[in-house]
């Protein structure tokens, strides 16, 4: 029973997980720590301005479905 | 043992499904319950899955988990970037579904609830998923390039121009349709107004907070937004109740159209920063909300369908559109069974993210069977409401009578019994002064999610509230793929005219920025416009011509992808993409012979020329006969591009089946994938 319970509780995890994951690069959080990362720096209005506008363009063509 | 009872458990799943769609298709005159379309769709989906992709992935497309894709080989941390597919799923997913699958099956419901239905099923399993799966592989195969690319390197240079200009053309008729749609939900409604407008400061709001308040912290500020646009729909009503506020908020269709015109030029031209992007997020936040809780909110509550199955309209005489069941039932569901525009998506962002090949079947022909499940809950929302007051709804004044009592009593003539005080008492509830002629799909979809919704949560008192949530959903939707449809196609031309001066191709320079701006939203404010003041309502005559569009781009897509499978040496399995190409060439050329030459005025733009051309002639007389003729001529050279595209990819067929001609594949070389070297 608390085998099930602890496979329970990892699955469960593991999905909310994913969910979590999926959020956040379809809202572009996953994208900006990446660039942060990248780019050795910390979060600022700044960081987050040259974020923004090094993926404007890619962004900006990126086709949108009907 | 397990191959037993897996064998058994797939049988079952084929046995409740034949039985579901037994149900759907032969029941007859008496309502059936939504949960049929649910079972139904879900064993389709699953047996398309499970063996249908299956098969194509092991013996057309050979995917290889140990080849390496462009986001590992490519990986740049921007574009390419190896992704968790669960993420690519969700990132593709959001891309592909935009307002097409609530819409199209909405209108296409005059026909009944079977046609949609069968269309929407089989459609997505054998036509739709196969065309995103198998264009999102060949692009993966091609380091992530488009669709106008591949149509270059494998069809020729025809294949690639017809590509270009088709999207180019869809765009602006998709734009010019979508805000149609949301004039048609916005006229003389104060509350849905109001709440679209709240909108605007709000997305505002969101960007100077992502940008100097919280950077980054985007899921954050799309909640804070959520629950700004909710405050914004339940103040809304104090709005229309307030005469004051009231009279401002209440616009005419023509004044409606202006502003939406204004407001697209603005965000193609504004920093994306400012109001693109963070409108982006909350549609996205709210768009994948809400279509999670209208599946909840119908298997919960497992509605009786209230429309036919078949409606006496599949003889071509409809009033929210014009023409037969074949073909037209096939051009206007478009994206929730097979679109072009899927095909951009697929050989656009998401090639570039996925780790491995095998991955594409579930991404691909995966999130097509979410898109389709979300047209089954349209045509669910549109067919719970009782018939007559679905038509009293989708039927323009010019067809039904501008007077209550009028419209009334010509869809009771039709059979669907309505009357003005239900009418009166629907309005009422929703919070409109009126249903009537409300056309383009939107107020029949939100009376529809409304009353799932009511019954699901809240009673019959939110009823308005729902509604109004339901009306800000597909019209912040619409919104958002209007700036960024517009932005995506202003790229394009300053990408074209660049070629001709190079300063136009530069996409910060102003001159070149407002020029092109003006341009496409020029371009879809007049079929915009268009629609505004055809006495038929517009979406007679645009919807047909966006679906003629889409599903054009979905024959040049289906092209490619048969000529590679051809080069690949598979011909024999050519059929997979060569029978749903054939099927949308019959239904795609079908209806556009109709549009342009039928002789009934209500479905050839021609025919409907003539007429008013042979009657009193007034400058809004040769206004309207202009357009009839200008959409004729578009439908006949998007017809003849893609008849060249076709005839080309046959005579590439031809000769390489004859052995006439070379058939060099141009994918990129085979490389090994890092993760099994690292392996050992």
């Amino acid at each position: 029973m608390k085998a099930l319970l602890k496979q329970v509780r990892r699955g469960a995890a593991g999905i909310f997980g994913a969910l979590s994951e999926v959020l956040k690069e379809v809202f572009d959080e996953a994208a900006y720590a990446r660039y942060l990362n990248r780019a050795g720096i910390a979060s600022s209005r700044e960081a987050y301005a040259a974020f923004r506008r090094e993926c404007e363009n890619g962004q900006a063509r990126r086709p949108r479905c009907c | 043992m397990n191959k037993t009872l897996r064998a058994l458990g797939w049988g079952m799943v084929g046995i409740v499904g034949a039985v579901a769609v037994g149900a759907i298709a032969l029941r007859r005159g008496e309502p059936i319950n939504a949960l049929w379309l649910v079972v139904a769709a879900t064993c389709c989906y699953a047996l398309g899955y499970r063996f249908y992709s299956k098969f194509i992935a092991v013996k057309i497309l050979a995917l290889d988990a140990l080849r390496a894709t462009p986001a590992e080989r490519l990986e740049n941390g921007r574009d390419f970037l190896v992704t968790n597919k669960w993420v690519v799923f969700g990132h593709h997913f959001a891309a592909i579904a935009g307002p097409g699958p609530l819409v199209g099956p909405v209108l296409a419901a005059q026909f009944g609830y079977l046609p949609g239905t069968m269309w929407v099923l089989a459609g997505a399993v054998f036509a739709g998923c196969v065309q995103d799966f198998v264009i999102l592989l060949f692009s993966v195969r091609r380091d992530g390039k488009s669709l106008t690319e591949m149509a270059k390197d494998e069809i020729g240079r025809v294949g690639g121009f017809v590509a270009y200009v088709a999207v180019i053309a869809i765009l602006i008729i998709l734009l010019g349709v979508a805000a149609l749609i949301v004039v048609n939900a916005l006229k003389a409604s104060p509350w849905g107004t109001f709440t679209i407008a709240m909108t605007m400061p709000i997305a505002l709001l969101m960007g100077v907070y992502l940008r100097r308040i919280r950077p980054g912290k985007v899921l954050e500020v799309s909640g804070l937004g959520f629950v700004l646009v909710l405050a914004a729909i339940w103040g809304g009503q104090y709005v229309s109740q307030n005469e004051v506020l009231a009279k401002i908020f209440t616009f005419s269709a023509p004044a409606l159209a202006i502003l939406i015109m204004v407001y697209g030029f603005a965000a193609s031209a504004l920093p994306v920063w400012l109001l693109l992007a963070p409108r982006d997020y909350l549609s996205t936040f709210v768009k994948l909300g809400t279509i999670a809780l209208l599946g909840v909110g119908i298997v919960a509550l497992h509605p009786m369908l209230h429309m036919p199955a078949l409606t006496r309209f599949v003889d071509g005489t409809g009033p929210v559109f014009a023409g037969k069941i074949f073909p037209f039932a096939f051009i206007t569901i478009a994206c929730g069974a097979i679109s072009g525009f899927h095909a951009l998506i697929s050989s656009g962002t998401t090639p570039k993210l996925i780790a491995r090949e095998t991955e594409t079947r579930m991404v691909g022909y995966g999130a097509m069977i979410a898109e389709s499940a979300v047209a089954v809950m349209a045509i669910i929302a549109a067919c719970v409401m009782q018939p007559g007051v679905y038509f009293a709804i989708n039927s323009p004044a010019g067809i039904v009578g501008q007077a209550p009592t009028t419209a009334a009593a010509t869809i009771s003539g039709w059979g669907f019994p309505v009357t003005t005080a239900d009418m009166q008492a629907l309005a009422h509830a929703v919070g409109e002064q009126t249903l009537y002629n409300r056309t383009g799909g939107a107020p029949a979809f939100a009376v529809g999610m409304a009353h799932i919704f009511s019954h699901s949560l809240g009673g019959e008192t939110l009823m308005a509230l729902w509604y109004h949530f339901a009306i800000m959903f597909e019209a912040l939707f619409i919104l958002t793929i209007l700036d960024a449809g517009t932005r995506v196609a202003r790229f394009m031309v300053q990408d074209a005219l660049g070629h001709v001066y190079k300063p136009w191709g530069r996409t910060s320079w102003y001159p070149s920025i407002l020029g092109t701006s003006a341009l496409i939203v020029g371009a879809w404010g007049y079929f915009l416009w268009q629609g505004v003041k055809d006495p038929l309502g517009g979406i007679n005559s645009l919807w047909p011509l966006f679906g003629i569009s889409n599903q054009l781009l979905a024959t040049v897509a289906l092209c490619v992808a048969t000529t590679i499978i051809i080069k690949l040496h598979r011909a024999k399995y050519a059929a997979v993409t060569l029978v749903p190409l054939a099927w949308l060439v019959a239904a795609t050329f079908t209806a556009s012979w109709h549009k342009m030459f039928d002789a009934n005025p209500r479905v050839g733009f021609l025919a409907q020329a003539r007429v008013l051309n042979a009657g009193p002639m007034t400058s809004s007389t040769a206004r309207v006969i202009f357009n009839n003729r200008l959409d004729a001529a578009v439908t006949g050279v998007l017809v003849v591009m893609v008849t060249l595209v076709l005839v080309e990819s046959a005579r590439q067929w031809m000769g390489i089946l004859r052995g006439t001609r070379e058939a060099p594949v141009k994918e990129s070389p085979f490389v090994k994938t890092r993760s099994v070297e690292e392996r050992g």
